[in-house]
């Protein structure tokens, strides 16, 4: 593992779109680990927007149901989140 | 009358009855304050991300319901009086939220295998 504290994501040069804009997702569900851990790097850190690509209103969305699922213990804090 | 959904997490300790009457126990307390239950789920014994309390692993409930506001207060004390809730969660829904949870009972995310597993058989069976 390089010692970049996270691993950097050769993202291609097509335009990054917000994935819920495209496809139409309204509501970002705390409780459903599998899809959030779409957002989450190994180490159970938010990945940033410059990232991911997704708007500024459903980051926010994002964010909060990581936390909320960080509280109900649905995700962990920290240490590697893809077991 | 706004929408509401609980989740609490109860000690894997307690037995079965024991779980059941203190589930018993919130529903009460929401019929008592004439809230409109909509759906209540038992996650059953999951696996905790990260301990909690020495524990690492607790009886998940989701209660959906619709009630006046100032239960949820009532409801919160009664948590934190409880000391076999581990933890819980009462968020506000908006309508996104209840469409999203309308079409997830209907098993329409059949990928979120956290339902009451009764029901999905009997959808699936179909």
């Amino acid at each position: 593992m390089t010692l970049q504290n996270e691993p950097i994501k050769r993202v291609e040069l097509k335009p990054k779109y917000c994935r819920f804009k495209k496809n139409g997702i309204k509501y970002i569900d705390y409780k459903d680990p599998d899809f959030l851990l779409k957002f989450i790097n190994e180490q159970g850190k938010i990945l940033p927007r410059r990232l991911t690509g997704t708007s500024w209103k459903f980051q926010k969305k994002v964010s909060q149901a990581v936390k909320r699922a960080r509280h109900m213990a649905i995700l962990p804090y920290t240490g590697d989140s893809l077991k | 009358m706004n929408n509401y959904e609980t989740v609490f997490i109860l000690n894997p300790v307690l037995s079965e009855e024991q779980m059941k009457d203190t589930v018993e126990k919130f529903v009460n307390v929401l019929k008592k304050g004439n809230a409109q239950i909509l759906n209540i789920e038992h996650w059953g014994l999951r696996k905790l991300a990260y301990p909690i309390q020495k524990k690492s692993t607790g009886f998940y409930n989701l209660i959906e319901f619709s009630a006046s506001p100032d239960l949820i207060n009532t409801l919160e004390t009664e948590y934190r009086r409880d000391e076999s809730v581990m933890r819980f969660l009462t968020i506000t829904l908006d309508k996104n939220a209840l469409t999203y949870n309308e079409r997830r009972r209907k098993g329409e995310f059949n990928k979120n295998n956290r339902k009451p597993v009764r029901k999905t058989e009997e959808e699936l069976a179909k």
